[in-house]
């Protein structure tokens, strides 16, 4: 199988990269529109800063390659943000492929931002994506910015308030926290990407 | 709050894990990658590896053994070690490091820590603090992983912390540099002062020496993370035994 995972510029794309190997499958980093659009799966990984990330997915061409992408695409953290229409992060223009607005975590002593650690994840719907994952089970976050809960939302975290963690819509997938970095509920959570029909 | 991280730390000298005692006498505790893995293995929610003489030696983290280890870790990696540039951090980015803790540099150039969050984002720059208690004061000590080389900076801790905050940093690791190595326990009145001062994370290193001091350090420090190293290395105390007492406290960890 062919996954590409996207090189935005910035991004702890080797991670992601090695995940995938400890599965069994090889990915291919790429910023190259005709390798993305012609991959199997594609994975929007992500670290760094929406407003970077977006105009380095112009400066590549992908926006348009990956607005039309159909087979499965699967955002993670940062990759997860840029599905949605906007995000206050640099007032980015995302993809649109999910509804709504990305918002900043407010910040206070009491819950430090970025929302950095292992936190429960509630499931709020039945989704391939999460079969096999237990209720409450712990995943990897590290994320200043959270996506709004909406018909999209297949999984749930709470950080001061609940957030999506996890999202379904069509071919288009996202996981807020890490799971290259979630451990063994990380890697059932990239093993149901990779099961998914195509 | 998450769940309390357990961080397990390995301060790297030539490819090799080793342990002093107040950042002296460094004695060798293991092959970074095999530690690494152990600590996985036994529950621990974060790795940290310094490469503690890359900033005295005005070089730059391996990233070879970082790849080494990366490709087999599924928690999350920080790293630490002589970067002093954005591309270097990137480098290390593309290494499979999750998270760029800078420390030297950050006292020689703050920007850096703003350019750094400008392009990685806040939520991948930890600035690592040294800080000692000199004339009543905490002071941010530099250079520190060779004794040749360690130096007093001008800088009060609780007010670099707060700048490092307002520059970009995604969370502070403060490094008690008089209880380092000692097992005595967190220096808990000095990271409570930090932990008021701070909205992003704090994380608490240098002291631990039993799993009553991980407890202290979250209940009565409010830490979200508490770092160690000797006692793990040496197996005097085991991750499981530090999360089930601070479990038994009513704090949430990880099982």
């Amino acid at each position: 199988m062919s996954v590409a995972i996207v090189k935005v510029g910035v991004g702890n794309t080797a991670s992601v990269a090695f995940a995938l190997e400890r599965l069994g499958a090889s990915a291919t980093i790429t910023d190259d529109p005709r390798a993305i659009a012609d991959a199997e799966r594609v994975i929007l990984p992500g670290v760094g800063a929406a407003a970077h990330a977006m105009s380095r997915i112009d400066a590549s061409g992908l926006r348009a390659v990956l607005r039309d992408f159909s087979r499965p695409l699967l955002g993670v953290c940062l990759g997860l943000q840029l599905l949605y229409e906007t995000s206050e992060e640099g007032d980015a223009a995302g993809l649109a492929l999910l509804p709504g607005a990305v918002r900043a975590l407010p910040a206070s002593t009491q819950a430090p931002s970025p929302h950095m650690g292992w936190s429960r994840l509630a499931r709020v719907r039945e989704d391939a994506l999460m079969e096999g994952v237990a209720e409450g089970a712990y995943a990897y976050f590290v994320h200043s910015y959270v996506c709004p809960i909406g018909a999209a939302t297949i999984a749930a975290a709470t950080y001061g308030a609940p957030f999506t963690a996890m999202a379904q819509h069509g071919n288009v997938f996202g996981c807020q926290f890490h799971p290259e970095r979630s451990g063994a509920v990380g890697a059932r959570v990239l093993a149901n990407f990779l099961a998914l029909p195509c | 709050m998450p769940a309390r991280r357990i961080i397990a730390c390995l301060d790297v000298k030539g490819g090799r894990v080793v342990k002093g005692v107040r950042f002296e006498g460094h004695v060798d505790m293991g092959d970074p990658a095999e530690l690494a893995i152990r600590y996985r293995d036994a529950g621990a929610d974060e790795i940290v590896i310094y490469d503690i003489t890359a900033s005295a030696e005005r070089r730059v983290i391996d990233y070879a053994w970082l790849k080494a280890i990366a490709r087999h870790l599924d928690i999350p990696l920080c790293v630490a070690g002589g970067i002093r540039s954005v591309e270097q951090a990137i480098t290390c980015l593309e290494h499979g490091a999750d998270k760029i803790s800078i420390n030297s540099p950050a006292l020689e150039r703050p920007d850096f820590i703003t350019d750094l969050a400008e392009i990685a984002g806040t939520q991948c720059v930890v600035v690592g603090v040294d800080s000692r208690m000199i004339d009543g004061e905490w002071t941010a000590f530099q250079y520190t992983g060779d004794t040749k080389t360690i130096t007093k900076t001008p800088r009060r801790m609780l007010d670099w912390i707060v700048e490092a905050q307002a520059r970009g940093a995604g969370e502070i690791v403060l490094n008690c540099m008089d209880r380092d190595g000692t097992r005595e326990g967190y220096d808990i009145a000095q990271l409570a002062q930090a932990r008021a001062r701070l909205r992003i994370p704090l994380v608490a290193s240098g002291g631990a020496g039993t799993p009553a001091d991980f407890v202290a350090a979250f209940v009565q420090a409010d830490v979200s993370g508490a770092l160690a190293a000797g006692i793990l290395h040496s197996g005097a105390v085991a991750i499981g035994d530090i999360k089930r007492a601070v479990a038994e406290a009513g704090v949430e960890v990880r099982p």
